[in-house]
């Protein structure tokens, strides 16, 4: 098992806390709220993350903010075992998602066998409280 | 064709402070006020002929326009603070257009990092969709190799290989850092504690202390100076946005650097089998593999077995990093970047250590960024001007 998936390591104090900027806070309020929210534009279709002021597509600033299903596959990753900070527990599991809907964002991956997290495995968010903040994590969708 | 503005150009000094991981009793300013006592002596020049600087210190915070202040002499030309190759092609264009006729660029770090817990400030990012994952410039660049490693079979042998080859070029420049340290194999690479995989311990560069500096003017005035000059013959940039706040996704940033180089060689007029020296920039091993593929050396998904059987050897077809780079001779703050055109100003010039010099090396291609920082730059330079 993770330490990444231990509730108390993951809320240790001294823990960097996103610094939420005012085009970001929708995000994050989202994820208080169990929804990933990610900026889509309505009139080129395309998806924004992370955060812009308008589209970088068509620069239109017609950017929505759409609720993800939350489920993506693991388009890269790496084992940490030499942490950003001693706050964290490692080793962790860092990992670039790609969403179903076609964007990406980095984040871990918890409650995993970390000798066996292979790319292309199908995941899932999980919310994650730290502090005041609800981090979206994602855990494998089918145990191996 | 009509003329490249470039080709006029030409750099006739170059000065490195020792580097280490800790320079007692130094500050970066100290550092400063060698390089540039260094550089004027090294080019025989009196401070007056130096009519612009780009010169910076991250610690004690010295900007370019304060340092105007220290050299006090017919300044009238101060670049932007961003360090590396970008720098010499901003002093370089000044120069084309008549801004300045003889600049010098430099920079240094002391003092700045002093806990061993946590890894170095400036590899730390602050970003509010990546700090709090615990990532860091490691792990964001083991995303591309990993994704690389899995699309392509590449193998941690041939990480290994390229982190091996690096360290034991490092270990004999006396300047470096790491000079003097044992050989290191490539099973002592793989046998090296993992830190994010698939980088071990000697598969990322080191962090130190030190500084540098140049000297660029016009290939004309070179001529007129006791010096040896080497010319631009091509150069690039690549650029994707702030480096660390996006996911390094491998099918964009992948062959980051490949206009650059595409650019640098067309300007240059030759091709990557002409290349004698490869000062590519080398955070971490896989990312020499990457640029092998992208300025396109060999093809998409070879690297791994292209950096083998001794091609990347000081005696090899392709020799890189010939001072030991960030893995071995130095890391310090933005210099470092810097010193990726000086080592391959001092190689052409013959200023290493016999058992380091690549011998009739003329042509050398330098370069700064890498698919996890989201930039990368790339610059040609040649004993003969284009």
């Amino acid at each position: 098992m993770s330490t990444m998936g231990d509730e108390a390591l993951l809320n240790k104090p001294g823990l960097p806390v996103p610094k939420a900027t005012v085009i970001s806070q929708p995000h994050w309020d989202g994820c208080k709220k169990g929804q990933l929210l990610v900026q889509h534009c309505d009139e080129c279709n395309a998806y924004t993350f992370p955060p812009e002021i308008v589209c970088p597509q068509c620069l239109k600033s017609s950017l929505l903010w759409k609720q993800s299903s939350g489920k993506g596959v693991i388009y890269s990753f790496t084992v940490v075992h030499r942490p950003q900070r001693p706050e964290f527990a490692a080793p962790y599991v860092a990992a670039i998602i790609e969403l179903e809907e076609g964007w990406h964002m980095m984040s871990n991956i918890i409650d995993c066998d970390i000798d066996s997290i292979e790319i292309g495995q199908a995941v899932e968010v999980s919310y994650v409280k730290r502090e005041d903040f609800s981090l979206p994590m994602f855990k494998l969708l089918t145990v191996p | 064709m009509k003329k490249n503005p470039l080709h006029d150009i030409a750099i006739v000094a170059t000065y490195n402070t020792r580097q280490s991981r800790r320079l007692e009793n130094e500050n970066d300013l100290s550092l400063i006020l060698e390089i540039i006592r260094g550089l004027i002596d090294s080019a025989g020049v009196k401070t007056s002929d130096i009519d612009g600087i780009n010169i910076s210190t991250p610690v004690w915070n010295l900007k370019p326009r304060e340092a105007l202040q220290i050299l006090n002499s017919e300044t009238r030309w101060c670049g932007n603070e961003f360090m590396g190759i970008s720098a010499v092609l901003e002093a370089a264009g000044a120069i084309a257009t008549g801004q300045a006729e003889m600049i010098m660029i430099a920079s240094a770090q002391a003092g700045e990092y002093t806990s061993g817990e946590s890894t170095a400030p400036w590899t730390r990012p602050t970003h509010e969709f990546i700090e709090c994952f615990g990532l860091y410039t490691a792990a964001e660049f083991a995303l591309c190799a990993q994704r690389h490693m899995k699309l392509y079979g590449t193998t941690p042998e041939s990480l290994a290989e390229v982190a091996s080859t690096i360290r034991n070029n490092g270990n004999k420049h006396p300047k470096a850092a790491f000079y003097g340290k044992p050989n290191v194999s490539p099973d002592d690479v793989l046998d090296s504690r993992m830190v994010t995989s698939p980088f071990h311990l000697l598969d990322c560069c080191i962090t130190s202390e030190g500084g540098a500096g140049l000297i660029i003017t016009t290939a004309e005035r070179a001529k007129d100076m006791d010096v040896d000059a080497v010319y631009l013959l091509g150069a690039g940039t690549d650029r994707q946005g702030m480096s660390y706040t996006r996911a390094p996704v491998w099918d964009k940033c992948g062959d980051i650097g490949k206009r650059a180089a595409n650019r640098a060689f067309s300007q240059a007029g030759i091709r990557p089998k002409d290349v004698d020296v490869c000062e590519f920039y080398d955070p971490f091993s896989f990312e020499i593999i990457r640029q092998f593929e992208t300025y396109g050396f060999c093809d998409l998904g070879e690297g791994g077995d292209f950096v083998m059987d001794g091609r990347i050897a000081l005696d090899g077809e392709f020799p890189i990093s010939t001072n030991g780079g960030l893995m071995s001779f130095g890391h310090s703050g933005t210099v470092q970047m810097l010193q990726k055109v000086t080592a391959a100003y001092d190689q052409l010039c013959n200023r290493v250590p016999d058992e380091i010099n690549v011998a009739n090396a003329k042509v050398a291609m330098a370069s700064n960024g890498g698919s996890g920082a989201l930039f990368c730059d790339v610059m040609l330079l040649g004993t003969e001007p284009a």
